[in-house]
């Protein structure tokens, strides 16, 4: 049985049937709209290679049936930079030299969004480690990580005081 | 994964009568659904999907005072919401302990109950497993087993159940509310997960069609919020399942012990309520030795499933080092690392 369903991604909508209810979401942006910046590490929730926003927060693609999120509002590492301006979270990496064989970067990076968003961490550093804990690096670029999602954070912060000033 | 049908119900009732179905099983977030169906582990005919259900995701208080949480709330919402972590801060602990923030983000109130045990031969397909497979046989028994049950296990199964926030909502008489084939019920938390005896196969009472519709805090509850907390074991800082944790809650009045809550997570096939170490508690000063002889009474009866029996020293002292915490006073804030014998800002104090 077929299932139709429609998603937000990066700000386009895209409508899908379904021929199969077993695709995950992160089997649906590589698979059929060939967004590969989302990474399929362990595809069991271990790694958070495929970490994605969905409605604003950050989830396991791999553990989620696309099927279920009919509606949904989805944003990938794609959907980031604005031409070439990358986004402050992007830059930081780079500055920062968070990554090394950058396998895990987009999910880091994508995590890092989230995290911020979610504001329970604030500069703390140790908080920063436990809430990014379900992004695995394997190179071990944890310092870097952590320096950049500070620095990041802290840029985002002075943009908002910016705007709302 | 085995191909399965996908229905989406537009009510309770129909979801109720969808998953009645032999066969059948509910989707929620399915953070531990679809890992178990990648493994084939779980092998569905149907899944039944409520997370589009109405009414299933709010948090209110009751007039006499009970909080109930919807089955549908996340692990995060419901950790983040202020007023829940003021009035049950080792509730929010836990559920702040466990998993990552992406797996907490999307995983369910009902869903956390509803885990099945991370035994590594239940996951595993070619190992022999009375849980998967019943009559099958247990490879636990003679396997790799440090982490397995130390409290009510049986020849046939001496896996653990893995929730954290299970651990702290047992010891608070959380309520479980049932919708099922024969309407709304509800039974304690305490009463949901089956201890393994010669059927394993059977995590909890609930019978097919059964969906957890809420869970509730009674009154009671937040008369513990002054000092309360959840400890936690585990093989790495964060992101691990328990070795051995434990949920205290003191209520203390004039220098003394009114009345003491205490469960124990990663020892059993079911969160382990200690009524026999609350009732020592009972009444006494917030001592040391008070709390070793909780400590003592809780484990009354433990013995190792293989080789295990480090976990109920390890336990003892779990206890004894979260009472001590409890009656130091809830900190303001959640530690950094919650529930963390490490934590830097936990007031860290050696049993």
């Amino acid at each position: 049985m077929n299932h139709s369903i429609s998603l937000t991604v990066n700000g386009a909508r895209r409508d899908f049937v379904l021929d199969d209810p077993r695709v995950t979401l992160l089997d649906l942006l590589r698979e059929r709209l060939h967004l590969t910046g989302t990474k399929k590490g362990c595809d069991r929730g271990q790694c958070g290679a495929c970490t994605i926003l969905v409605d604003g927060k950050r989830i396991n693609s791999c553990l989620a049936l696309a099927i279920s999120h009919d509606g949904a509002d989805i944003l990938t590492i794609e959907g980031l930079a604005r031409g070439d301006q990358l986004h402050p979270v992007q830059a930081a990496f780079i500055a920062h030299d968070g990554f090394q064989c950058g396998f895990c970067t987009p999910g880091q990076i994508m995590s890092a969004i989230g995290m911020i968003k979610e504001a329970q961490a604030g500069n703390d550093p140790e908080r920063i480690r436990e809430c990014m804990s379900g992004n695995l690096c394997r190179c071990g670029a944890y310092v870097g990580i952590v320096d950049a999602v500070l620095d990041a954070q802290g840029r985002m912060d002075e943009t908002n005081q910016r705007r709302s000033a | 994964m085995k191909q399965f049908d996908y229905v989406r119900p537009a009510t309770i009732t129909e979801a109720v009568a969808a998953a009645a179905q032999p066969g059948a099983v509910f989707l929620a977030a399915g953070t531990n659904l679809l890992d178990l169906m990648k493994g084939g582990v779980s092998r569905p005919d149907r899944l039944v999907d409520v997370t589009h259900l109405d009414g299933l995701d709010g948090i209110e208080t009751l007039a006499d005072g009970s909080l109930r949480i919807g089955a549908l709330v996340s692990n995060a919402d419901l950790a983040h919401d202020a007023e829940f972590a003021r009035s049950y801060p080792a509730v929010a602990e836990a559920l702040l302990s466990g998993a990552s923030a992406q797996l907490r983000n999307a995983a369910t109130v009902g869903g956390n109950l509803l885990q099945r045990t991370r035994c590594a031969y239940f996951y595993d397909t070619a190992s022999r497993c009375n849980k998967r497979t019943p009559g099958s046989g247990c490879d636990a028994r003679e396997g790799e087993n440090r982490s397995h049950a130390v409290l009510g296990w049986s020849e046939s199964c001496i896996a653990t159940h893995p929730s954290d926030f299970c651990v702290p909502l047992v010891a608070l008489d959380a309520i479980v509310e049932i919708e099922g084939r024969g309407g709304r019920r509800e039974i304690a938390l305490d009463e949901l997960h089956r201890l393994p005896g010669d059927a394993p196969e059977r995590d909890t009472v609930l019978e097919p069609g059964d969906l957890i519709v809420a869970v509730r805090l009674p009154p009671a509850a937040r008369g513990f919020a002054a000092h309360a907390r959840y400890l936690k074991v585990r093989e790495r800082t964060s992101y691990a399942f328990a070795v051995v944790s434990a949920a205290s809650a003191l209520r203390i009045e004039n220098g003394r012990i009114a009345e003491a809550r205490l469960g124990l997570g990663g020892v059993a096939a079911k969160p382990w309520r200690a009524r026999a170490a609350e009732d020592a508690l009972k009444g006494v000063a917030p001592t040391a030795d008070a709390f070793q002889e909780a400590a003592r009474r809780a484990l009354e009866g433990a013995k190792p499933s293989g080789d295990n029996a480090f976990k109920i020293e390890l336990a003892r002292r779990i206890v004894v080092r979260a009472l001590t915490l409890a009656a130091a006073g809830t900190p303001a804030r959640i530690p950094a690392l919650p529930a963390s014998p490490f934590a830097s800002t936990s007031g860290a104090i050696h049993a």
